[in-house]
């Protein structure tokens, strides 16, 4: 997966990473992906629920190139 | 869970978190100044004040099981709920140790279960839940057949969705099934089909230290930990007697007061869930319906659950969360999270006894600013 933008949020605290995704939806286009990197351990479920609460497609979770765990998002809308 | 210390308690006081410790019931409170006298002794001795404490024991012991629906020789007194937890499910694995060793739990029960079932010898199976909170019965009957013990609670502690307790019963007829009652003890009735179950006395009104473990007659337990020489040979030191006798009586009052209780908090709760619906990107979680009747779960996405609790404590509210960043371990809930929840922002209320429909709708007329204070501070 690439996508279009990725958000680095290794060292937030939660809910900091969901708050950034919030903000950074509009950085990509419709169809496109955006990518929350963190280390917080709620991102791996609040990242799915944030899809599910604000109408965008959860893609899954992969590793960002230093091994951290990244999140990834289809904007839908 | 975490409970802010500003919060005001009493009557209109503004104390939203009954589902950690109802207020003592005035109930208990008498018979726990009255015990305090004449229950010191201990209940093993011969002499008069002994046999004084062992007379208020078994009265205690005969109330309980009365207001349970259960014989007063299923019923044992421990020092908390975990404790009873710890003794009940452990007590019905070690009882099974020649068959399995493997503990079978929905993966939204409370902690004491889960860290006693990573403490016993054996594998531990979790069986994954609906995104109301309720065990998916299909799954947990699969991952049952021959196990030494299933452990599901009678509802969720911090969502308040009941679970299918007699059904899973019904399922695994050779199995041995614990329930974790603390949470609906007192709220609802005990559900049917289990070997062994626990309850806590300070979440229905009576003095916390108070554990009561059950153990359903002709159960096959065996005590886990150093056995002791008391009257009760589940027991284990010196028992409260004057605690025990209030735990009793609070709940003799409360299931007494249960349906007039119930149905007056199920009715704030529903009026709850609709106004907090209303807020913006809202996630309000647990079963509409088929729940406990005092408590209800939602979050609040964008907010921090620290700083929530504490703009609600500053309005006098006392409310639990469930949120990662008000636990001291950082993790989120693993309830929510098995869920599909959203685990920050989160806040969990819950009524006590005599709170009244004016509280609640004061509670309803500052949380809606208080979400949007702190939305606003991060710019959404």
């Amino acid at each position: 997966m690439t996508p279009a933008v990725e958000l680095d949020c290794r060292e937030l605290p939660c809910p900091r990473p969901i708050i950034e995704l919030g903000r950074h939806l509009a950085d990509v286009g419709v169809g496109e992906l955006l990518a929350v990197v963190a280390h917080d351990p709620a991102a791996r479920h609040d990242v799915p629920a944030w899809c599910r609460m604000r109408g965008q497609e959860y893609v899954g979770e992969d590793t960002a190139d230093d091994g951290a765990p990244r999140f990834v998002v289809r904007r839908l809308s | 869970m975490t409970n802010p210390a500003d919060a005001a308690t009493g009557p209109g006081g503004g104390y939203l978190d009954s589902a950690s410790a109802e207020p003592l019931h005035p109930a208990a409170r008498d018979t726990l100044l009255a015990a305090l006298d004449q229950g010191y002794a201990d209940p093993r001795r011969l002499h008069r004040p002994g046999r004084n404490a062992r007379l208020l024991l078994d009265n205690a012991r005969a109330v309980l099981a009365d207001a349970l629906g259960v014989r007063p020789d299923e019923v044992t007194f421990t020092s908390s709920g975990t404790e009873a937890v710890h003794r009940g499910l452990l007590g019905l694995h070690r009882a099974r140790a020649r068959v399995s060793d493997r503990i079978v739990h929905s993966a939204v029960e409370h902690s004491a279960v889960l860290h006693a079932a990573a403490w016993a010898p054996g594998e531990t199976v979790s069986a994954p839940v609906d995104a109301l909170g309720r065990v998916l019965v299909d799954e947990l009957v699969a991952a049952s057949e021959g196990a030494a013990v299933v452990a599901l609670q009678a509802a969720n502690h911090e969502v308040g969705t009941l679970q299918p307790v007699g059904d899973v019963a019904e399922r695994l007829p050779g199995v041995p099934l614990f329930v974790d009652a603390c949470a609906a003890a007192g709220r609802v009735g005990l559900p049917t089909g289990w070997s062994a179950a626990a309850a806590s006395a300070h979440k229905w009104g009576g003095p916390a230290g108070v554990g009561v473990l059950l153990v359903r007659k002709g159960a096959r337990w065996t005590s886990p930990f150093p056995r002791d020489d008391r009257v009760d040979d589940r027991a284990s030191g010196f028992e409260n007697v004057p605690a025990a006798l209030a735990a009793a009586a609070a709940l003799q009052a409360v299931v007494a007061e249960r349906d007039e209780t119930a149905a007056r908090q199920a009715a704030l709760v529903d009026r709850v869930r609709a106004a907090v619906l209303e807020i913006p990107d809202t996630d309000v979680v647990g079963d509409p319906v088929d729940r406990l009747p005092h408590l209800v779960t939602f979050s609040f996405l964008y907010v921090d659950g620290e700083a929530l609790v504490h703009a609600l404590g500053r309005h006098g509210f006392g409310v639990a969360s469930g949120s990662a960043c008000t636990a001291s371990t950082l993790e989120p809930s693993h309830v929510l999270a098995a869920m599909g929840a959203l685990t920050h922002g989160n806040v969990r209320l819950s009524l006590a006894r005599d709170t009244s429909p004016e509280e609640v709708e004061r509670f309803l007329a500052v949380l809606p600013g208080a979400v949007a204070e702190i939305r606003a501070d991060v710019g959404l």
